[in-house]
């Protein structure tokens, strides 16, 4: 742990950036975006499972191996989201939220 | 010593994930969110996950970031700009993310946290052995199921981002 810091600090930064990357999330009209935004908000829930295994159950792994496991997800869904925002780029020349239809059907 | 570069920390991440939501060019906002991804780093080096702040730098600094702005230059040009949000839109969507905000803090400053005083350090063996166990607290099921997501991912990318042509190949030969 880092010694003069709580838990209740990094746990107030965490929150702050989660926040942050919903405002994004909301107010942003662009696929690409969108996805920094989602980056921002599984990086602060990542951070959340690492500082809850270090304070409070130090003897214990399972918080870092499922923030390994948090990471694997993320880096698939973002190879993912890249390749669908290619091939939706090649139809309607266009990544912006309102323009998408194509694929609602 | 610590406490200073927690602060310095937590300010840089703060302020660049503020930027990078509302910077109108794209690949600033790309590079803005990296210099988050490199402070989220930082935290897990001074909590002492050495082999957790080197996945970061690997897999988000180094992999996502790279993809995203790939995709960023094959799709934009470099100098557009993006169209912002309503300003009323704007508005209430910080207030409700104020509200939601403060709806945490009190929630968790409410908490009495059971915080353990140690100074234990785990090391990448740790996680290793945890990773591969079969025993009571071991993680070989879940690790194989994500080696398994990560090879249907990468097909389903390919597929997805050539898609056209294989299925325009599959329409000749029926």
């Amino acid at each position: 742990m880092i010694p003069g810091i709580s838990i209740y600090e990094i746990l107030t930064v965490t929150s702050i950036l989660f926040f942050i990357g919903l405002y994004g999330f909301i107010t942003r009209k662009n696929l690409i975006s969108i996805l920094i935004s989602i980056e921002l908000i599984l990086n602060a829930s990542v951070i959340n499972f690492v500082v809850i295994n270090k304070y409070l159950y130090p003897d214990m792994l399972q918080g870092v191996v499922f923030s390994l496991f948090i990471i694997a997800v993320a880096a698939a869904e973002t190879a993912l989201a890249v390749s669908i925002i290619i091939g939706l780029y090649r139809q309607i020349s266009s990544v912006e939220v309102k323009e998408i239809e194509t694929m609602k059907h | 010593m610590e406490r200073i570069i927690f602060y310095v920390l937590a300010v840089i991440m703060i302020v660049f994930a503020i930027a990078s939501v509302t910077s109108r060019k794209m690949l600033r906002s790309v590079i803005y969110l990296l210099f988050v991804l490199c402070g989220i780093a930082g935290i897990y080096f001074l909590i002492d996950y050495n082999f957790l702040a080197a996945i970061q730098l690997t897999v988000y600094a180094g992999g996502i970031i790279v993809l995203i702005i790939f995709s960023v230059l094959l799709v934009h040009h470099i100098e557009m700009e993006l169209e912002i949000a309503k300003i009323s839109k704007q508005i209430l969507t910080s207030i409700a993310c104020l509200l939601g905000l403060g709806l945490f803090l009190t929630t968790i400053y409410s908490y009495e946290f059971k915080v353990v005083e140690n100074t234990l350090t785990t090391t990448t063996s740790d996680i290793g052995a945890a990773l591969l166990s079969y025993g009571a607290g071991g993680f070989i099921l879940p690790f194989e199921v994500i080696s398994v997501l990560l090879l249907a991912a990468m097909i389903g990318a390919i597929i997805i981002a050539k898609g056209k042509k294989l299925t325009d190949k599959k329409d000749e030969i029926v």
